[in-house]
């Protein structure tokens, strides 16, 4: 606890908790820029009907949105002091990435193999 | 046996020698900075930080939570058991209001802990309530959809789909009306007792879980309206 008390004492003054940051203003007017245009290209796409709106592409913008958020309006960096919530971010990222692409992966297989005439669309609820 | 009645009961953790008494010391700290209940800021710096590290940590298992929502959806959703599908049932102009309503009110979220930043008291607080306002839209619009569903026969029990559809996309919309509470009781307290160091932490709390939900709620409406409008 101390030791801790003393690490934190010793570091300049730049700001530690979440909006104590200075140019913070400017980090958020930038990323709702960016958070608004990813949000309106995709729907613009998908409700244009154009041939674009792939999940492909769909999926991108919302990755490229998430980081967005991630990056301007959670402010988390590689910051010594932001250290470990970096490390849960990143830790559950892949756990995230196991759960959904390995409950889709499973479930692919179960019906490509166990299916009989029945393929990722087909009918198995009657 | 020791004769001595305070080392048998430290027995188990006194494996080292001298063990109890920086066990004694940790404790004489402990009491220290438990009495310093104005939050010296030194003291307050660390305390802040920590339960921050502690809320974002919960922050990352409801981020798990929705991980298995979102796979569900994602293996049900072809499953309409002769019912409406996705792209029968999606309006997207009024996802689109939906999106806009919580992408602002992060927005707003976001000035309203600058104005806490810079003492003013008062912005907080009104950045806050347009905050919740907008928040409000977000619910309101959501419920109005969900009421429209379930009276066309479109319900949680009507099929696979529909089961996960309702489980994820309300899920969401309980998060955010305990966010709105949250929101709701913060301001009565700002407004109370200003910005304490106490409020200024449960604040950067409500900010961080606010734009978290805006995170889960990009997911939503990817996954399930415009992958469920597009995927006909």
């Amino acid at each position: 606890m101390n030791v801790a008390n003393e690490a934190v004492a010793g570091q300049p003054p730049h700001g530690a908790r979440g909006g104590a940051h200075g140019p913070a203003r400017k980090q958020y007017i930038i990323g709702f820029a960016l958070a608004l245009a990813l949000t309106l290209i995709p729907f613009a796409l998908v409700m244009n009907h154009a041939p674009a709106a792939t999940p492909l592409v769909i999926a991108g913008f919302a990755i490229g949105q998430i980081v967005v958020h991630v990056v301007y309006f959670l402010h988390v960096d590689g910051s010594q002091e932001k250290r470990w919530n970096l490390m849960a971010l990143l830790y559950t990222a892949v756990m995230v990435f196991i759960v959904i692409g390995g409950s889709l992966w499973i479930m692919h297989h179960l019906y490509v193999n166990m299916v009989p005439h029945a393929s990722m669309h087909g009918r198995v609820w009657k | 046996m020791s004769s001595d009645p305070t080392v048998l009961h430290a027995g188990s953790l006194a494996l080292k020698p001298g063990y109890a008494d920086h066990a004694a010391d940790a404790l004489r700290d402990l009491r220290q900075s438990g009495d310093a209940v104005d939050f010296r800021l030194d003291h307050h710096h660390d305390v802040a930080s920590t339960i921050q590290l502690g809320f974002w940590i919960y922050l990352m298992s409801d981020c798990l939570l929705f991980s298995g929502l979102f796979a569900t959806y994602a293996l049900l959703n072809s499953h309409t058991a002769g019912g409406p599908a996705a792209s029968q049932l999606f309006d997207l102009p009024d996802v689109l209001t939906e999106t806009m309503f919580l992408l602002f009110s992060s927005f707003t979220c976001g000035l309203a802990t600058l104005a806490m930043s810079a003492d003013r008291r008062n912005a907080t607080v009104g950045w806050l309530a347009v905050t919740f306002v907008l928040g409000l839209g977000f619910i309101g619009m959501e419920v109005r959809e969900f009421a429209h569903m379930v009276a066309i026969g479109a319900g949680p029990g009507r099929s696979a789909f529909l089961s996960s559809f309702f489980t994820l996309v309300a899920t969401h919309g309980l998060h955010v009306t305990c966010g709105l509470i949250f929101m709701a009781v913060m301001m009565a307290a700002v407004l109370k007792k200003g910005l304490t160091p106490t409020n200024r932490a449960r604040l950067v709390n409500l900010s961080l879980f606010w734009h978290f939900l805006d995170i889960i709620w990009v997911g939503v409406f990817s996954l399930v309206y415009l992958f469920g409008v597009a995927h006909r």
